[in-house]
């Protein structure tokens, strides 16, 4: 009972730093699929009209934009694509089977923005796009629609009646389900009806800090509008999202959070440590007699500090190591759970997983637990060095 | 000075304060034990002879006068040399036993080598020596509260042995004893006093007292008789048996 306050703390420590951890994995998980430096870029219709254009324009993006941004931005780009997207227009069949999936045109670089996992057989490759190959990748979801148990590899699938060969099988690792095609984005420009035409470019830049990333953004969206007349104080007709700077906001809003949580974790401890002191005096009151008889023997007030906080230390720290191993028992409980949960229903992994207290977590835990043993340990023990053996003795 | 006289003491003055009066407990007393000598100091309670014990025993300090044990002057010192000289100079026995509850005889005993860094196993190997010979073999193993009076008090004696010290401090060893048991106790004790060990017994039972050479009677705060015992017999029974 005397330890259970410092028991409570650790477990309640090693609890509150797990969830953070779970937390932040789970918000990791969600950019696991993405280059953590990648800028998506969308158009829109113009809300300013500009240099005799009329507001509510269309942009629409083309090769020739994708050729610029390759030349101009050559130092700071190391992977850019186009993004042909055709919205679940595309019916895909397989023999008598068939479906409705997001159907995207892409570059083989693509693979290093967008990153899924290759389960089966290639991605999209340079080859493809110079012959205008009708070859398609799927994802896991489609495959399994599609094909059920058979092998995919070298099948023909027909998109809007047009055989392509399938030649990858893929899963995005951060949305599984996703049920999607990806093609070369020249094949898909040609078969439907594209033209030069793209919806989406996507960039992964070479910056390492989010300023960098910022700076590219800019300058990418200043040449887009350029290039399509669009008022400098047209805040709407391009949107890029900048990965790296979201995920950085992200990534300090939880290390914010780890400094909560160490605060108050302390905070507890801190009240288990008081409860301990207390009791040592207690104890120590208790054991006036026995100080006193051990004084008059010959110990000197040193070796009696050392008896007392010796016992504070190991109250605290078995109490402590208690706390621990049930506070790291139910986190890997959880994360067991957890794991199950996550692969009937993915989302779930995007916001909680992983929930573990590392080793570091641990040893920085003891070394509290130690410092707060010996905190505890302090005033009982002065207050037992300073015990005259005269009056513990004749106090009968 | 003499240079065979292990306790003297000279001009010796204690007042404790009590509020805004202090109270003069010792006023001025000169002693001189010589080694080896067996004394009892008496008085009635109040008469300081507890507090002389405790200044003897380094366990309180004294106000003024001299205090040399065994040629060594005793001032105020900190705790932590006045505990080494504790260790080594002197033994305690008390009224009431004072042995540790929760340990039991052996450690007990071994105790005070712990104090003086001896190791776990070496202790309790003496300690064992020591419980022997005071017939407690044993008992080595029981704890204090399953031991009579007059084994705990036999116990309390071996842990004052075993650090071989100059002087034993008795402090009404017998006082929670019967007389029968008291008379045992006695007999150990004048038989360390054989040993060439000095033994020094605070006691108000004038039995106990005339089993001494010396008794030394206190009287208000002074020394009231010091008169050697002209009937002390030594002991001839072999109950400690001397190695």
């Amino acid at each position: 009972m005397t330890g259970f306050s410092v028991a409570w703390g650790i477990f309640m420590l090693i609890l509150l730093l797990g969830s953070g951890n779970g937390l932040q994995h789970g918000m990791e998980n969600n950019f696991r699929g993405t280059a953590k430096n990648a800028l998506w870029i969308w158009s829109r219709q113009t809300q300013v009209s500009y240099e005799g254009l009329q507001a509510g324009r269309r942009i629409q993006f083309t090769n020739e934009d994708y050729n610029h941004l390759v030349n101009m931005f050559y130092d700071d780009i190391s992977n850019i694509s186009g993004r042909f997207r055709l919205w679940g227009s595309g019916t895909v069949t397989y023999k008598d089977q068939y479906g409705d999936y997001d159907l995207e045109g892409v570059r083989p670089e693509f693979q290093h923005i967008q990153i899924v996992d290759m389960l089966q057989g290639r991605y999209l490759n340079q080859m493809d796009m110079n012959e205008h190959r009708k070859v398609a990748i799927l994802s896991l979801p489609v495959k399994k629609a599609l094909f059920r148990d058979e092998d995919p590899i070298g099948k023909y699938i027909r998109i809007s009646k047009v055989p392509f060969m399938v030649v990858g099988i893929f899963e995005n690792p951060e949305r599984r389900d996703d049920e999607k095609i990806y093609i070369p984005v020249n094949t898909a420009q040609r078969v439907f009806n594209g033209s030069n035409q793209l919806s989406e470019l996507a960039i992964s830049t070479n910056a390492l800090t989010v300023a960098e990333n910022k700076r590219i953004e800019e300058a990418v969206r200043t040449t887009l509008m350029k290039r399509h007349r669009v008022a400098p104080d047209d805040k709407q007709a391009i949107g890029i999202w900048n990965t790296l700077e979201h995920f950085k906001q992200a990534q300090g809003v939880f290390s914010g959070i780890r400094l909560f949580v160490w605060v108050i974790g302390i905070m507890t401890i801190i009240a288990g440590i008081v409860g301990v002191s207390n009791i040592m005096i207690i104890l120590v009151k208790e054991r006036t007699k026995e100080i006193g008889i051990r004084k008059a023997i010959g110990a000197t007030p040193w070796s009696v500090i050392r008896l007392v906080l010796s016992e504070s230390v190991f109250i605290t720290s078995v109490s402590g190591f208690l706390g621990l191993v049930f506070g790291m028992g139910l986190l890997s409980a959880v994360s067991m759970v957890l794991q199950t949960v996550a692969e009937n229903s993915p989302n779930v992994e995007n916001i909680f997983y992983n929930p573990t207290a590392n080793v570091s977590v641990v040893v920085s835990a003891l070394v509290v637990l130690i410092v707060a043993g010996l905190i505890a340990g302090f005033v009982p023990a002065r207050k037992a060095a300073g015990i005259k053996p005269i009056e513990a003795l004749h106090d009968e | 000075m003499s240079n065979n006289s292990i306790i003297k003491v000279e001009g010796l003055h204690k007042s404790y304060k009590m509020g805004n009066n202090a109270l003069h407990v010792l006023k001025g007393i000169d002693l001189d034990i010589k080694a080896g000598e067996m004394v009892s100091i008496m008085g009635s309670s109040g008469s300081g002879k507890s507090t002389l014990l405790n200044i003897l025993g380094i366990l309180d300090s004294h106000d003024r006068g001299n205090y040399y044990l065994d040629n060594i002057r005793i001032e105020k010192m900190n705790e932590t040399k006045a505990a080494r000289f504790r260790n080594n100079y002197i033994g305690f026995i008390f009224q009431s036993f004072n042995l540790i509850s929760f340990k039991n005889a052996m450690e007990n005993v071994a105790l005070p080598l712990y104090y003086k860094n001896i190791s776990r196993k070496k202790r309790n190997q003496m300690a064992l020596e020591y419980l022997d010979r005071l017939g407690l073999k044993e008992w080595a193993n029981h704890l204090p509260a399953e031991l009579s009076g007059g084994q705990k008090q036999r116990i309390a004696i071996a842990r004052a042995l075993i650090s071989k010290p100059k002087v034993i401090l008795a402090d009404e060893p017998t006082g929670a004893l019967d007389s029968q048991t008291s008379f045992e106790v006695m007999d150990i004790l004048q038989e360390v006093n054989q040993m060439g060990i000095t033994v020094i017994i605070v006691t108000h039972e004038n039995d106990i007292a005339h089993r001494t050479q010396r008794i030394i009677r206190l009287r208000d705060g002074i020394i009231g008789e010091n008169k050697t015992n002209g009937n002390f017999q030594p002991v001839n029974k072999e109950i400690f048996t001397n190695s």
